[in-house]
């Protein structure tokens, strides 16, 4: 048996992304910016592509702007706010501790540059806190970036409250979206979002390809020059494939949000249910307000790599940590901040479902989850300390 | 549990890969021979924990299993003596002058998919932290100079790696280092031999390994010169088979102990006294871990005659200085001893001992002590016998065994029994 189960690194595109963006490779070749017929079809694809992807979040065409993914909407959306900032005087930035990398190596390059950053705390169930955002707003904050949801542990975010407070501060909100859209409904005007950062690859799009909406009236520098594109605030020449898939992949996912989201929480609740039978074992993260698809425990005594191999020699392609941070060094940054200890936040099982995935695998998962943690246990020698007391149990 | 051990018939191998000329001929040679082979590298550490880390903020660093270990020695002082890197940088790249980045990642990933075989990338900070560093600096701290190299292949590579070599499935773990591995007799004990190219034998920083670690280490390159290595490196289209041996302990890249030392723990060592063996004040040290027995250099000490370290005293913070005649000495006591190719002798015996990984072997005789420790004494006084190094003890090329050299007194180091608690 073959699953995939690590859906939130990426998704496998269905086939009629696959086909729209192999219409576009075949036959709308033309560059949009020509004025010629064959470009002029492509700027049709391309318009037609960015009011889609307006749509689905409850935006303007004209704040839509395609980009090369979410890194990259979320590094222009921080690095331009906190640059309009800086020219009114302004330069505190306020984010959370277990934002991507994509945010939090941006802020960090940033402070170096003379900003002052603000890590708000997440707490243990990985949610923060509205009022704490209150709290954090001075009269010289630029910025407040929240992730609408969790990469590792899917946690959804108060992003509505959050972006009220700024709102009434008039300070700029930025979420990164990219791992809840497409899985939970987005209403920029609604949640009181100034910007907005998707990815194509994790709701059935491809990769290489995502979008940054910034609402009508707040400034947006580019990061990268040379040409109008995008409105002058994106140079290059757009993917049109890419794009088109894009919004056909999202458009997809919203048309069957609701039937997704009732199906893969059912797997989602089945598969905790079952883990949670293991013992000294616990779901990171809150319970209620997560992602449909997202499953992450950690189970003490047993390293998340050494997991990972047994279960991809099962067939099951599983994560731990997030893939961003799986190739770096640090255990989770994400579990240190909701307070676990190293030892725990190092042994983290992420397992991301989506509508492709059935109940029959839930329990194959399941079966070979917990069989393999017996084993990595039985071989552990931190598992040994803790049965014999030599250590304390941490879950 | 879970993975076969073989595949098809094959038996399944596990090549601590690095990038490098070494591990890339090792896991070919083993392919050759018919192992179902897996690629894997390990990450030891990453920039905040090293010296110098502005330079190359971005690199990740991973270790480049068994290659190329070898000792810093400057002229006069065992100074970082032993002190090995595992690896093959490039050397002229000053300012990449490490050897775990991101590009050896890449390369030890594009010589595996060149060769077909999966490869893996693990993470092993922690352990890394606990198990080679804390030793190293703790080393330093109680007056000696380490050598970490023989930690990291005794817990990490023979150790820890080979437990995730076994979840995959593999019965063999195979490094790119120079030593060969036999049995006497079949069902008898297992024996290690320097490498054939003695001037690449790298036996002495593996005298830790234990019978069974042996049973299940394969080191395809003992047999071969580095020469003939290069050559089969050409052969099988290794891009970086031109690639030179670095010199350096990998998570100090500059060079800079002390410095590494002093942000690892937090603290600036103490300033002491310079004294002779009566006790005589000569001066003030900037901190003992910046001294090594046998430094000449550096020692800011006017004088008519040299003066040399012949002694590091963590509890009084001195550092005792002596003339070159007296750095010399004919015996050592070693602790934490390992017998490889020999079962533990009840009598005296005589042997070839090194002790440092630059140093030739020297005749000795040596003895275990009713206190489990192993005592050399040397056919002619020997210079700069130094707390920290191993002394490793041969029968001409056969590896009888070793120790850490700890002078007269036992000192244990303080060793952290959980990686978690080494937090600085």
């Amino acid at each position: 048996m073959q699953i995939y189960a690590d859906n939130a690194a990426t998704t496998r595109m269905p086939g009629a992304v696959i086909d729209v963006m192999k219409e576009c490779m075949e036959n709308i070749y033309g560059n949009p910016s020509s004025l010629h017929s064959p470009g002029q079809r492509a700027a049709e694809v391309l318009a037609q592509a960015r009011e889609s992807v307006a749509l689905m979040i409850g935006a303007e065409p004209k704040e839509i702007f395609f980009t090369s993914g979410g890194s990259e909407s979320d590094n222009q959306a921080i690095r331009s706010a906190a640059l309009a900032g800086k020219r009114k005087g302004k330069t505190h930035l306020i984010s959370t501790a277990f934002e991507h990398h994509a945010v939090l190596h941006t802020l960090r390059k940033l402070e170096g540059e003379g900003f002052e950053v603000t890590l708000l705390p997440v707490y243990e169930n990985g949610i923060v806190r509205a009022e704490d955002v209150r709290n954090a707003l001075r009269e010289d904050t630029a910025l407040v970036s929240v992730m609408t949801a969790n990469n590792e542990i899917g946690t959804i975010q108060p992003v509505k409250e959050i972006g009220a407070a700024c709102r009434e501060a008039g300070v700029v909100f930025h979420t990164d979206a990219v791992q809840a859209a497409g899985h939970i409904g987005l209403d920029v005007k609604e949640m009181n979002i100034d910007m907005l950062s998707l990815s194509a690859h994790k709701f059935g799009g491809p990769k290489g390809t995502g979008a940054l909406y910034v609402r009508k009236g707040v400034p947006l520098l580019p990061l990268i020059e040379g040409g109008a594109q995008e409105r002058g605030r994106r140079a290059g020449t757009e993917n049109i494939p890419g794009i088109a898939g894009m919004a056909k992949a999202f458009s997809l996912s919203m048309e069957r949000l609701e039937e997704n989201r009732a199906y893969v929480s059912g797997l989602r609740d089945a598969l905790i249910e079952k883990l949670s039978e293991i013992p000294h074992a616990r779901v990171n993260g809150d319970r209620e307000r997560r992602l449909p698809g997202n499953v992450n425990f950690c189970f003490e005594g047993v390293e998340g790599e050494s997991l990972l191999l047994l279960l991809d020699a099962d067939g099951i392609a599983a994560s731990s940590g997030s893939a961003c941070t799986s190739g770096s060094l640090d255990p989770s940054h994400v579990l240190l901040a909701l307070g676990l200890p190293h030892e725990v936040a190092h042994g983290s099982l992420r397992l991301t479902l989506s509508a492709e995935n059935t109940m029959e695998e839930v329990e194959y998962m399941a079966a070979k989850i917990k069989h393999a943690v017996r084993y990595l246990r039985e071989i552990s020698p931190v598992w040994e300390e803790l049965e014999k007391g030599e250590r304390k149990h941490v879950i | 549990m879970g993975i076969s051990m073989e595949n098809n018939g094959q038996t399944k191998a596990l090549i601590a890969m690095s990038g490098g000329v070494d591990s890339s001929v090792a896991a070919a040679l083993m392919q050759a021979e018919g192992y179902d082979c897996v690629g894997a590298m390990m990450k030891l550490y990453q920039g905040e924990d090293t010296a110098g880390t502005e330079k190359r903020k971005s690199a990740q660093m991973a270790h480049k299993p068994g290659e190329g270990e070898q000792d810093v020695r400057t002229d006069e002082a065992v100074r970082g003596a032993g002190i090995c890197c595992s690896a093959e940088a490039a050397a002229d790249q000053a300012e990449s002058r490490t050897c775990c980045s991101t590009d050896d990642a890449e390369d030890a990933a594009s010589v595996a998919r060149k060769l077909g075989m999966p490869f893996y990338v693990f993470r092993f900070t922690e352990e890394f932290r606990c198990q080679v560093m804390e030793r190293f600096v703790n080393s330093y701290l109680s007056g000696e100079t380490p050598n970490p190299c023989i930690d990291c292949n005794r817990y990490m590579k023979f150790e820890k790696l080979y437990e995730r070599a076994r979840l995959l499935g593999c019965e063999k773990i195979v490094t790119g280092h120079y030593a060969r591995i036999s049995r006497d007799g079949a069902g008898g004990r297992w024996q290690m031999r320097k490498a054939v190219d003695q001037t690449k034998d790298q036996s002495y920083v593996l005298y830790q390994l234990t019978q069974e670690q042996l049973a299940h280490v394969c080191l395809p390159l003992g047999e071969l010169t580095k020469e003939r290595v290069r050559g089969l490196a050409q052969e099988y289209g290794f891009f970086n088979a031109r690639k030179k041996d670095s010199q350096d302990i990998c998570f100090v890249p500059d060079g800079h102990y002390e410095k590494f030392i002093e942000k690892y723990t937090g603290r600036r060592a103490p300033e002491g006294n310079f004294v002779t063996q009566d006790g005589e004040v000569l001066g003030r040290h900037k901190g003992i871990i910046h001294y090594t027995v046998g430094q000449r250099r550096g020692l800011g000490i006017a004088a008519a005659h040299p003066y040399y370290v012949k002694e590091i005293r963590p509890e009084s913070n001195e550092v005792v200085l002596c003339v070159h005649e007296a750095l010399f000495q004919r015996t050592l006591t070693a602790r934490d001893v390992n017998w490889v190719s020999i079962a533990q002798p009840d009598q005296k015996i005589r042997v070839q001992a090194k002790i440092r990984y630059r140093h030739s072997p020297q005749g000795a005789t040596a003895e275990m002590t009713e206190g489990g420790l192993l005592k050399v004494t040397f056919d002619e006084p020997q210079r700069a016998i130094t707390r920290g190094q191993s002394v490793v003890l041969y029968d001409g090329d056969l590896v009888l065994g070793g120790g850490k050299i700890c002078g007269e007194e036992q000192k244990t180091a303080e060793i952290c029994r959980d990686p978690r608690n080494s937090e600085n």
